[in-house]
């Protein structure tokens, strides 16, 4: 039927492609390392000469952000950033994980069904939206609230709408996910032996949940709130919109989280539009701010899941 | 189900309900308000007409070739890499030092913020690569993206070619086949549904993507004449519009159209997973 | 060295490692072209471990040594020039659970052709047809070619991956247990199916059905924890075997 040398010929092909197909996918492979290290690259070469002139410390507790005059505090967003993020834990965390308890726990199968497609769509919503959202919805809300409720005790510039609250709101919807999505998988992933042990000695269903299921879920349910911070460090557009990007530090205690406010993210997306050279230069050491903390939260991340995940096993 | 609880445990319980409630009911809220602001305002003029003012009158057709130029540019380059990337680590390779470093850069990579990649794309795309990107272009911010949406692609397809039965790939090596041809003619085929669930959520993150657009895309409103030349996407020209022009009509509007895509997307996304965990689990039944 | 020509595969001293756990221990083996072989032996003896060096199938586990010779035709197989895809062509594999790939019948039996450069359709078509009359399942699906093969029955699977086999013309045959999974009745066919297809090739079969070994086979081999204990024709194996282990084992008094 065949013949061996028609064969051996045909053979040829395939046996060439193995050969150049393997290095071709490890080039693929190796992309995503190989842009890691150009984006630190990038970010350092340009960013870096701004920071060492300027001094790092000098930068991160300065309070005036003036880079047109060559001054370049940054402690305004980065408090901006703080506030803004612990807002959103604050409120996004025993929103999300009461979510995920309900989802693994108590929902029945058809309701938790109807949910976690909306949990995916909410994830999947572009920032602009929420933003928008923000502006029309929170913003005007919280424009009520400061110029009804509360206009005795803010300052007029308190009383704009754009606000940390605004912010913190916005980010705790957009984050929800996140926590969500983790935290279930970490739930669902304690072995069924805890429950029923739990169980079997008399304990409630609500106690099993918080004295078994949740420390046995701690590693992850912890890795989800490092995940959604960083998400929310990270966060640009939907802040843009909602936040007013003033730098400038808030001074009157608690009352601020009614002040508008500035972010690392917001300020370099909004100035790199018009900057100067020297001005994208101290856009970029912001940059470097920015990538380092991040780069710090996930490495914990990856870190920790890794070794949590081997102690669950 | 469980009992309902009583006393103390009762108000515990409740809240968690009302927290699984809580988030079905914002997404409601958000889409459904987004909708109602704007549905009024698209029309077929409004798809197929230029803007006019910035985007505060007229329509968004250019912005709507612009986002589907952008998107196709971002997948032919994005996904063959992507995809690459996971039959490497799924199929050539065992685990080890190197693996470990992939998938921490990989890991990493995903948890990068949108910014960073917008000035990471401006210093190296748009200005340093610049004589070749022409600086602020469709191919600046497709470079820029692909680096964006490459983990969603790499970690779906990985998922989607780790559901391929073993069984298959002995028996199509046992009959002789190569590597590649077992991974490219069995391998590929099945895990398909899966793969392209990973390119189309890549798309859509390319698409709710604006900050690092900002920065690499240039905001161009007119039609794009080739990859060098600047665009906007949809996302950018709700932001540009809303902020810049303050016509919110205009910008509801087009919230519209991206929440029809995001939803479309969605929808084909578990569509092809569903297809995926069928038709792997008829064939791993009989294991 | 074996002089006789007509023996097929020939083993020495052959040894196998799972990482530092021994599977296979100094098996030694002939076996003859155009006759069936059954190996027996308790549950992870190493059956499959010997079946699958064979073809080299245990290349894709990691950490895996051989050690010792390894002759198919005469020709060291575990040599690092070796040609792992022709040896594999020329020594077929059926396994335990039917593993049809998720196409057409059709493109399931010329998958094995199509990959050795057939693109002529008259060739493929005969190919196709010859295999699955070989593999006795022609009748049965001669119209419906282009159906799924995830739709036919487990038997009939079977059967279609012994035809897959065998259009690729392979001269030996491994099978892992190959009714294993299977009903009596698709079990028989494809013992019967067997005595056709040893006027071809020459079959090693791995079983844990006494009877069947009995039935079909000319030579069959008993594994115990990685040592070929006993190894002689059908017949004496269970009629005289040498070894009390032997005798307990096909009795249903191992254990
Ligand atoms: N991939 C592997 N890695 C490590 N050890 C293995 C591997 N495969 C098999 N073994 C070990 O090698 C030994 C022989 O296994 P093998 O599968 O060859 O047994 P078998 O005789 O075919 O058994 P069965 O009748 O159950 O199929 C067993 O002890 C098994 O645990
Ligand atoms: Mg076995």
């Amino acid at each position: 039927m065949l013949n061996k040398k028609k064969l051996n010929k045909r053979l040829v092909l395939p046996k060439a492609a193995e050969a150049i197909i393997r290095p071709i996918l490890f080039t693929s492979a190796l992309t995503a390392v190989f842009v890691i290290v150009l984006i630190a690259f990038f970010i350092f070469q340009k960013g870096w000469p701004v920071i060492s002139s300027y001094g790092l410390w000098n930068m991160l507790s300065g309070t005036v952000w003036q880079p047109t005059k060559e001054i370049y505090g940054i402690l305004p967003m980065l408090t901006g950033t703080f506030y803004i993020t612990l807002i959103a834990l604050l409120i996004g965390i025993p929103f999300g994980l009461a979510t995920a308890i309900y989802l693994s726990e108590i929902a029945p199968p058809r309701t938790a069904g109807i949910i976690r497609p909306a949990i995916e769509l909410l994830a999947a919503i572009p920032s602009v939206i929420y933003g928008l959202f923000g502006i029309v919805v929170i913003n005007t809300f919280m424009r009520y609230l400061q110029r009804g409720l509360l206009s005795g005790i803010l300052p007029p510039d308190y009383q704009l709408g754009y606000s940390v609250l605004s912010g913190g709101i916005v980010l705790a919807i957009m984050i929800l996910p996140t926590i969500i999505n983790i935290a279930e998988d970490s739930l669902k992933a304690v072995p069924r032996a805890y429950k029923e042990a739990a169980l079997a000695l008399g304990s409630t269903h609500i106690q099993t949940i918080f004295r078994v299921l949740i420390p046995a879920a701690k590693s992850g349910i912890v890795s989800a709130i490092v995940l959604a911070m960083g998400r929310s460090i990270g966060e640009t557009m939907a802040l843009i919109m909602v936040i007013g990007n003033v730098t400038a530090l808030p001074q009157h205690g608690l009352l601020s989280v009614f002040a508008p406010s500035s972010s690392l993210t917001a300020t370099i997306a909004l100035e790199m539009g018009y900057a100067g050279p020297q001005h994208q230069a101290a856009l970029f050491a912001v940059g470097i701010v920015l990538f380092c903390i991040i780069a710090l939260l996930n490495s914990f991340v990856i870190a920790f899941t890794r070794r949590g995940g081997q102690q669950q096993l | 189900m469980m009992t309902r609880p009583k006393g103390k445990e009762r108000f515990i319980y409740l809240f968690l309900v009302f927290s699984g409630y809580a988030t079905l009911t914002i997404l409601c809220v958000i889409m459904g308000y987004i909708f109602l602001k704007g549905i009024g305002h698209v029309s077929l003029d409004f798809l197929t007409q230029s803007p006019r003012k910035m985007g505060a009158e007229g329509g968004i057709f250019p912005v709507i070739v612009g986002t589907l130029y952008f998107v196709a540019l971002t997948v032919l380059i994005a996904a063959p890499i992507g995809v690459g990337a996971a039959i490497y680590l799924n199929e050539y390779t065992r685990e080890g030092t190197i693996t470990k470093i992939i998938r921490f850069g990989t890991e990493l990579l995903a948890g990068i913020p949108s910014i960073i990649f917008g000035l990471f794309g401006y210093a190296f795309f748009v200005v340093l690569l610049g004589d070749f990107t022409q600086g602020w272009s469709l191919l600046s911010g497709a470079l820029t993206a692909t680096c964006m949406v490459l983990p969603t692609i790499v970690r779906t397809s990985e998922e989607a070619l780790k559901s391929v039965p073993r069984a298959l790939r002995e028996a199509s090596l046992a009959l002789g086949a190569t590597k590649w041809q077992t991974i490219y003619k069995i391998v590929l085929p099945t895990g398909l549904p899966g793969i392209l669930t990973g390119i189309i959520l890549g798309i859509g993150r390319a698409i709710g993507e604006t900050a690092a657009l900002l920065l690499t895309l240039g905001g161009s409103l007119l039609l794009p004449q080739s990859i060098f030349h600047g665009t906007r996407t949809l996302s950018m020209h709700l932001y540009m519009v809303a902020m810049e022009t303050g016509n919110m009509d205009a910008a509801f509007a087009t919230g519209v159209i991206l929440i029809i895509i995001v939803l479309l997307i969605n929808f084909t996304a578990n569509y092809l997973i569903k297809k995926l965990i069928n038709r792997n689990s008829t064939a791993a039944i009989r294991r | 060295m074996p002089d006789n020509n007509n023996i097929k595969v020939f083993a020495e001293k052959l040894n196998l490692y799972y990482g530092h756990t021994q599977a296979l221990k100094d098996i030694n083996i002939c076996i003859k072209e155009k006759e069936i072989t059954a190996l027996i032996g308790p549950s992870g003896c190493g059956k499959s471990t010997f079946l699958r060096t064979l073809n080299r199938m245990n290349d894709l586990i990691p950490f895996v040594t051989t050690a010792g010779t390894l002759l198919i035709d005469n020709q060291d197989i575990n040599k690092p020039d070796v040609d792992v895809v022709a040896l594999r062509k020329k020594v077929g594999m059926v396994f335990q659970s039917p593993n049809p790939f998720p196409m057409s019948i059709f493109e399931n039996v010329a998958y094995g052709p199509k990959i050795h450069g057939i693109k002529d359709k008259d060739e493929l078509s005969y190919l196709v047809l010859k295999s699955l009359k070989e593999a006795a399942l022609w009748d049965e699906v001669k119209d419906q070619l282009n159906k799924s093969a995830l739709s036919l029955s487990g038997g009939q699977q079977q059967r279609l991956c012994i035809a897959r086999v065998l259009a690729v013309e392979p001269e030996i045959l491994l099978m892992d247990e190959p009714t294993s999974a299977l009903d009596p009745i698709s079990t028989l066919r494809i013992e019967e199916l067997l005595q056709e297809l040893k006027k071809q090739f020459t079959i090693v079969i791995v079983t844990h059905n006494m009877q069947q070994a009995a039935r079909v086979s000319h030579v069959t081999g008993f594994f115990l924890t990685g040592e070929l204990l006993e190894y002689d024709l059908t017949e004496n194996i269970f009629t005289k075997p040498q070894h009390k282990k032997t005798e307990d084992y096909i009795t249903g008094r191992f254990g």
